[in-house]
């Protein structure tokens, strides 16, 4: 018989255990970026802040950050446009084959962001499309446009469809209740997709490693940097990343979620 | 704004389910229509007939003299009142009584000016700035009332908009809507399966079943004079006694049922075409049980045991059982002072003028509903 204490103690260390599984690389991960040595490794000589500031200070660092957040935000608009779209059309109008083409628009979920990328970057030599932020960008609403989809998909419901007929009746357009009524209806569901898409699209390596060449976007400047080994300073410039995404959550968790949880 | 409503010939069918049967009614102008009858006879679908959101599959809906053939329901010159309410959640009361004036075009402030002025009517003028989320449900469905009639549509169609309302709260609205639709003048369609409802609000009373038209009328004489056996037992308590027509004269008509031969002036029949020989039905409420102790033209069926009784505060409800058919029960209410023990004898006595003449006999169905 295993004592009340015993398996009261176990259950925290295993909790312990866990989260320090999750946690522990990315703990690590933002310690080193506050030492005051060359080696972002063990012994742990001191705090400093001198990394990050040669974070700031890189114009290659900062401007791939600012290309990061411009691909991140237009690429997940793009994908948050086309979903609700799709979404509206699907739950809203008897169209053919209406399973398969929920399928269809899910699917790439399943394909791996490797496979892709090798699709885009074929189909745009072929086309004689040169690499860009634009080719990125569109690699991202390909990963994007499934989520954002099935997000906004999932929340609509037969009663909004009567507030819709009630919009309609009242003498409105298709596109002002879109506009009007579905989209701010929805806007909770929109903005979830919105924000997760803006995440997955912030830290993404594989597609924009593959579909960019001049300029490049965060990840892809920071795994340029790890060819030369490892610094503070790419664990300072990792730190932000992180710190974006985190900001990233708590927005989504603020404004979105607070928000239907009022309702 | 209102305007007289012509239906013609309306059927709607959906795949092989014929929802809607050779549908014929004219509305008139500033009317309080009630289509009332029990789930699946047909009458959300004539009102979604009207409002546009369904087509006939033939025949012809016509409004202020307009066929509405081709005309979407954004175009027509109806609204709808939902039974969810369906109001736009992330609008204020302002906003979503203005928004049909908003898509008309109409400027900012003279749309608000209108939908404050609507809401004052409902009495939620001081809750214009608030979100539908704050509101209780009758609240929620006065708005939906104020939201429908800001763009003066001709005809208002309410589909079961106080089927999510506890009791009193629907009798307030019930006052309410009929006082606003006098107020405003606007044709009214309402539809409901509450018979108690639609005898409170509707000037004419339109009683569906199975796709079709069993009645129109008044509601008094929809109760009193109803035109079929289902009319009849939709519309409240009866009785119904299967017979048949013996013989007819000019004035009285005599019948036998199971309780004996009775005579009756020839105007309690509703079908003038009867002949002799014909299966033919009497419906007696159970409140025109009384008149023994009455003075006038009075009939008999016999006496009655009384097997159960019940008060019912304006009256006692009780449950005879005839002496010369002892299976028949007969649902009879006496008066409130009438003292009612089992076990008594009562004399089953008649205005002969309450009773009425229906052509056919009673499904065993229908005997189980009136019983």
């Amino acid at each position: 018989m295993i004592s009340p204490r015993f398996s009261k103690i176990a259950s925290w260390v295993y909790l312990a255990a866990l989260y320090g599984f999750i946690f522990l690389p990315v703990a690590v991960l933002v310690l080193f970026s506050f030492q005051d040595g060359r080696l972002p490794v063990p012994p742990f000589n001191g705090v400093t802040l001198k990394w990050y500031g040669e974070v700031f200070a890189d114009s290659r660092l900062m401007s791939a950050l600012g290309n990061s957040l411009m691909v991140a935000i237009g690429s997940s608009l793009v994908a948050c446009v086309l979903g609700f779209c799709a979404a509206y059309g699907l739950a809203r109008y008897i169209l053919p084959a209406s399973r398969l083409q929920r399928g269809l628009l899910v699917a790439p979920m399943t394909v791996s962001y490797l496979i892709i990328a090798l699709g885009l970057l074929s189909t745009f030599n072929w086309l004689g499309v040169s690499l860009s932020l634009w080719t990125v960008g569109i690699g991202h609403v390909v990963i994007n446009l499934p989520l954002c989809f099935a997000i906004i998909y999932a929340s609509m419901g037969d009663h909004q469809k009567n507030i819709e007929r009630a919009a309609r009746d009242l003498g409105a357009a298709e596109w002002q209740v879109m506009t009007q009524i579905s989209a701010p209806m929805l806007m909770p569901s929109i903005l979830a997709a919105f924000f997760l898409s803006v995440t997955f699209s912030w830290d993404e390596f594989i597609i924009a490693f593959l579909l960019s060449r001049f300029d490049v976007t965060l990840p892809v400047e920071i795994w340029s940097m790890l060819r030369s080994g490892l610094n503070p300073k790419t664990n300072a410039v990792g730190s932000v990343v992180f710190l974006v995404s985190v900001a990233l959550l708590l927005i989504l968790e603020l404004i979105v979620f607070r928000r239907t949880a009022k309702k | 704004m209102t305007a007289p409503v012509s239906i013609r010939n309306a059927t709607k069918t959906f795949g092989d389910f014929t929802a809607l049967d050779d549908v014929s009614l004219e509305i008139a102008v500033g009317e309080f229509i009630v289509l009332l009858g029990p789930s699946g006879c047909g009458k959300t679908t004539l009102l979604s007939l009207l409002g546009g959101f369904l087509s006939p599959t033939r025949g012809v809906i016509e409004i202020a003299g307009r066929d509405m053939g081709d005309v979407p329901p954004s175009k027509r010159p109806t609204t709808t009142m939902f039974q969810d309410y369906a109001l736009f959640p992330h609008m204020t009361l302002r906003d979503n009584v203005a928004f049909g004036l908003k898509m008309r075009k109409v400027g900012k402030t003279e749309r608000h000016a209108k939908a404050e002025e609507l809401l004052d009517m409902v009495g939620l003028k001081a809750s214009a700035t608030k979100k539908p989320h704050e509101l209780s449900g009758g609240q929620r469905q006065r708005v939906a009332l104020a939201r429908a009639l800001a763009v003066e549509p001709d005809v208002l169609l309410l589909d079961e908009p106080l089927g999510a309302l506890d009791l009193k709260l629907r009798r307030q609205m019930q006052d309410e809507l009929k006082a606003i639709q006098k107020r405003v003048g606007t044709t009214f369609v309402h539809v409901t399966h509450d018979q108690e409802e639609a005898m409170a609000i509707a000037d004419r009373i339109v009683v569906m079943n199975e796709g079709k038209i069993e009645d129109v009328g008044r509601p008094e004489d929809i109760y009193m004079r109803p035109r079929t056996l289902f009319s009849a037992s939709f519309m409240g308590e009866v009785n119904f006694f299967p017979g048949t027509i013996d013989a007819l004269t000019d004035d009285a008509i005599h019948i036998h049922t199971a309780l004996g031969a009775v005579k009756l002036p020839a105007s309690v029949m509703a079908d003038q075409n009867a002949t002799a020989a014909q299966k033919i039905t009497l419906a007696i409420r159970p409140e025109h049980f009384r008149a023994s102790t009455g003075t006038g033209p009075r009939i008999t069926l016999g006496k009655a045991k009384v097997e159960d009784g019940a008060f019912f505060g304006t009256h006692h409800r009780a449950h005879l059982s005839p002496a010369d058919y002892p299976d028949m029960i007969i649902t009879a209410h006496m008066p409130q002072s009438a003292i009612i023990e089992p076990g008594a004898w009562i004399d089953l006595t008649l205005d002969p003028a309450s009773v009425v003449i229906l052509p056919g006999h009673p499904a065993a169905k229908v005997q189980e509903d009136a019983a």
